[in-house]
């Protein structure tokens, strides 16, 4: 029909610096990582086993999470009980994989309703602008102004202890900070060519931001949602380690060190089993999330 | 002969490494840049012009690389030298200026200390000598008020004035090889005229070589003494300007040249070029325009052609080229 | 033949805040009228508000001043509500065919967006049927339909730009340099695109560009701006045989000609620096920059009028 249509028979790139854009999708982004950064592959597949531990803890150990074994008290490590018991003669490791359903629970649920919290205020508020955009925002830094771990202790005291208390208080005090950098991104997606296309077709307000921000948003979201994981769960840890969070017979790692606490000379390993689990999490996180964010957002780089 | 000559690139080769494989940017590229001559490089998108005046100046950004040749400034060769020797011959002996001349600028210091600091890494002498010749080149690249353009920030400048300030910073140490990367594509016509004729002066009055790369042919026919034509990281003709113009031989040339539009007549339909450049990641087997090229044959597909001469300084790549 | 008004301007002003209290004086009092089905070409430099006039007319930013009507009806005073079903008669390609297609949506979703949001299609099938007429329509493999705008080259893009542009069946489109970021072959595709789809479509098209040379192929009228202003309007032909403004003439001279003999004829180059928008030249606002300027000039501000068959805004130009 026309004489240029051969142009379409080929699909190409412009130039060799396209060949090399990073203007993958998602996919080919993730696949370049795990080429690139074996830490944050083996990162994620620490954080793959401790998942595993905790979804298939009945299996792994012969033992309930609150067994007493009164003969063998404070025991050292044996083949029986290979890292040991607790003052109640409770197994620690059972005990761990245990708990470790509490604290990934505890990283998960709070950063994913943070998450979805801040995503929400904050396209609104970059997007809409204006008042909305003044309330939000000041609410937010209300919010960044307190110490996080105080107003979690407050709400917490607040609320009374227990699971649901605990992902309230945690995703209350870390919305604020995903809506501030989801804004930001909103911001620079308002301006863009396509988001002004969209409008001159009259796409309406609520599509534009369900269709255009926020796919565009999500690379930082991913990045933004590996991170603070494991701040969650550094603070479940230490609430609990103060005891305002989750409370015995339930097992948490926060929990874990603050009982062995007493026996930190005697019996080191009633702390450190705990402690290690937590920094191998925190770090495992950590790692896979800046593995994330160099190829998914190379800007948040500086944040 | 060879004391004629400012430049002389010879079988230069970069490459890209990447995932998807080795992706040849440049090939075997070569030529000469005679002193007090306009050399141009033209071509489309990807053609590796850029890339060529990138590797003049060992400015390839990573995982650019250069894999073979030599790139002969007076006869030494700038392959081998160290950074540390590049930096001294950058600015001094080969200057650059970009295509975007706001990106090219510091934003937080005044254009004026900015061309200061360039004089300064490569000369030694006071601050005030060097305020001197700053303002005199300011003045010299056609911006008028220096004294009061000189306290100025790169934001309260137009981008015509933006390029010339370039211009002057590029020339202060008054460079053997000016090496100027589409300088005009940026700016509006009535501005890229005006750079144009200061580009032209700078060399008579200066004698300072240019190689001038440009998608541009109608630049290239202004500036020009010699033209270079590019395609695919391959140069496909070469020519003085007259003899390229006036006889076009390599049919992407030709097809370059049809589709430069009259602003006399209207035209019904516009000659165009077929297809798009090729994936450098996937060449053709043969010649690399043979997709695109109305005369390729069986043969074209197959074997890569060589470049070989039609007349004088008139060479081609292409077996079919008109003589 | 009397020629149908599609869309006309009266005193169109559009500013827009700056730092301080200042005001950047975009379009000045615009007086403009595009005929149904011609291509009316707007050029000028960057900054002389070419863009802007093009937005403000289909009112994708509101203007300041001044009325338009669009068949008659007048949009500038009407309500959102009310503007809607019109807005899909109005579309716009744009310049930048890398940031204008959402880099996260399927080319099938892209061009489906539209159809989608004025409900044409009864179901999703249809829908993808139609985006798949478009994409012939626009010299696009339909095999595409699931891939990724980053998987395109320039020309392609830019294809699918104008795909999405034609979906809603508009009457007018505004091209906002809709070739400049490309090379120059494929330029030349997407000009002879656009000419075919103007026939099969009988699109009205606003065209703006920078360069002459497009536009001396694509458009019936051309009009000149310069810094806010139009200066010159009139049939594209006549206009670049013989332009009547200054300013008109430096644009025309200033293009590189492709014969290396020509260059030692000395062209004519304007002097100076564009005067800002920002604190406006009285009267002509070419006056400082123009070698015919005169007292009158400087402070009489020439108005739009009839110099034969064409409208110019210049008090001298028929002396000079």
């Amino acid at each position: 029909m026309r004489d240029d249509q051969e142009e379409i028979l080929t699909m190409q790139m412009d130039s060799p610096e396209d060949v090399l854009a990073e203007a993958d999708t998602l996919k080919d982004q993730l696949k370049r990582m795990a080429r690139q950064n074996k830490l944050a592959v083996i990162s994620a597949v620490v954080i793959l086993l401790f998942v595993l531990g905790a979804i298939f803890a009945p299996v792994l150990t012969p033992y309930e999470f609150d067994q007493q074994d009164v003969i063998n008290r404070l025991a050292p490590p044996s083949a029986e009980h290979l890292l040991g018991t607790d003052e109640l003669g409770r197994d620690v490791l059972t005990r761990l994989l245990y708990g470790s359903r509490i604290s990934l629970l505890v990283g998960v649920v709070p950063t994913v309703i943070s998450m979805l919290a801040g995503a929400v205020l904050g396209i609104c508020a970059g997007y809409i602008g204006g008042k909305t955009d003044t309330v939000i925002m000041r609410l937010a830094d209300i919010m960044l102004a307190f110490p996080s771990m105080l107003l979690a202790m407050v709400i917490m005291y607040t609320l009374g202890d227990g699971l649901i208390n605990i992902f309230l208080a945690l995703a209350l005090v870390s919305w604020a900070s995903v809506a501030r950098i989801v804004r930001s991104e909103t911001l620079k997606l308002k301006e863009s060519v396509f988001v002004e296309a969209a409008k001159s077709m009259g796409v309406s307000r609520l599509k534009i931001m369900c269709r255009h921000i926020f796919p565009n948003c999500l690379p930082s979201l991913i990045v933004l949602f590996t991170l603070n994981i494991p701040s969650a769960i550094l603070s479940e840890s230490s609430l609990s380690f103060l005891g305002i969070g989750i409370k015995y017979p339930q097992a948490s790692w926060g929990l874990m060190v603050n009982l062995g606490r007493q026996f930190l000379y005697t019996k080191p390993w009633l702390s450190l089993a705990p402690s290690i689990a937590i920094m191998l999490v925190v770090l495992a996180f950590n790692f896979l999330g800046d593995g994330l964010r160099d190829v998914l957002d190379p800007h948040l780089k500086d944040q | 002969m060879d004391e004629a000559i400012t430049l002389s690139v010879r079988d230069l080769s970069n490459s890209f490494f990447s995932e998807k494989g080795e992706v040849k940017a440049v090939d075997h590229v070569s030529f000469d840049v005679p002193h007090g001559s306009i050399v141009g490089l033209v071509g489309e998108s990807g053609c590796g012009k850029s890339m060529t005046a990138r590797s003049i100046m060992k400015l390839l950004k990573y995982p650019g690389k250069i894999v073979g040749g030599e790139i002969l400034l007076e006869g030494r060769d700038l392959v081998p030298l160290s950074e540390a020797d590049m930096s001294l011959i950058r600015g001094e002996e080969i200057a650059m200026i970009f295509q975007e001349p706001m990106t090219s600028l510091n934003p937080v210091v005044p254009v004026g200390k900015q061309v200061q600091e360039a004089i300064l890494q490569h000369r030694k002498i006071s601050r005030e000598e060097a305020k001197k010749k700053v303002l005199h080149m300011l003045e010299i690249v056609g911006i008028s008020e220096p004294e009061k353009r000189y306290r100025c920030y790169p934001h309260e400048l137009s981008g015509g004035l933006r390029q010339r300030v370039m211009i002057a910073m590029a020339m202060i140490c008054r460079p053997k090889l000016l090496i100027a990367d589409e300088p005009t594509t940026a700016l509006d016509v009535t501005v890229e005229a005006q750079i144009l004729e200061l580009l032209r002066e700078l060399r008579d009055t200066i004698g300072t070589s240019i190689i001038l790369i440009s998608h541009n042919l109608g630049v290239i026919a202004q500036l020009c003494d010699y033209v270079y034509v590019m395609y695919a990281g391959q140069v496909v003709e070469q020519a003085p300007v007259l003899e390229l113009f006036d006889h076009p031989s390599h049919p992407y040339t030709r097809g370059l040249m049809d589709s430069v539009r009259s602003l006399r007549r209207g035209d019904e339909r516009l000659s165009t070029i077929p297809g798009v450049v090729p994936n450098l990641l996937r060449l053709p087997q043969g010649c690399r325009f043979a997709p695109r090229c109305p005369m390729a044959g069986e043969d074209c597909r197959r074997c890569p052609p060589e470049l070989s001469r039609l007349s004088g300084e008139h060479l081609a790549r292409c077996p079919y080229a008109r003589r | 033949m009397e020629k149908k008004i599609l869309l006309s301007a009266r005193g169109l002003s559009k500013d827009f805040p700056v730092s301080g209290k200042r005001r950047l004086h975009a379009l000045s009092r615009v007086d403009l009228d595009i005929y149904e089905g011609e291509t009316l070409a707007l050029v000028g430099e960057s900054g002389c508000g070419k863009s802007t006039l093009g937005r403000t007319l289909i009112r994708l930013i509101p203007a300041t001043e001044g009325s338009i009507s669009f068949e008659g009806q007048d949009i500038s005073s009407m309500s959102e509500k009310e503007f809607r079903p019109l807005r899909g008669k109005m579309q716009i390609i744009f310049q930048d065919p890398y940031a204008s297609l959402n880099p996260r949506m399927t080319v099938r979703d892209i061009i489906a967006e539209p159809l989608e949001t004025y409900h044409v299609c009864a179901d999703a099938r249809e829908t993808t049927q139609r985006v798949r007429e478009l994409m012939k329509a626009a010299g696009l493999s339909e095999e595409y339909l699931y891939r990724y705008p980053h998987q395109f080259s320039g020309g392609q893009r830019q294809r699918i730009g104008i795909a999405r542009a034609i979906a809603l069946k508009p009457k007018l489109i505004i091209c906002d340099e809709p070739v400049s970021a490309l090379d120059v072959s494929v330029q030349n595709q997407i000009l002879n695109l656009l000419k075919d789809l103007q026939k099969e479509f009988g699109l009205t098209y606003l065209f703006i560009s920078h360069d002459l040379s497009v536009v001396r192929f694509l458009s019936d009228r051309t009009c000149v701006m310069f810094l806010g202003k139009l200066c010159e309007v009139g049939n594209t032909a006549e206009l670049y045989e013989k332009p009547l403004h200054p300013y008109t003439r430096f644009l025309l001279g200033a293009i590189p000609g492709i014969d290396p003999r020509a260059r030692g004829e000395k062209r004519p180059l304007l002097k100076g620096e564009l005067p800002s928008p920002i604190h406006p030249p009285s009267g002509c606002r070419f006056h400082t920059r123009c070698p015919y300027a005169t007292e009158r000039c400087r402070t009489e501000e020439p108005l739009l009028r009839d110099v034969g068959g064409r409208q110019v805004a210049c008090h001298r130009c028929e002396e000079i």
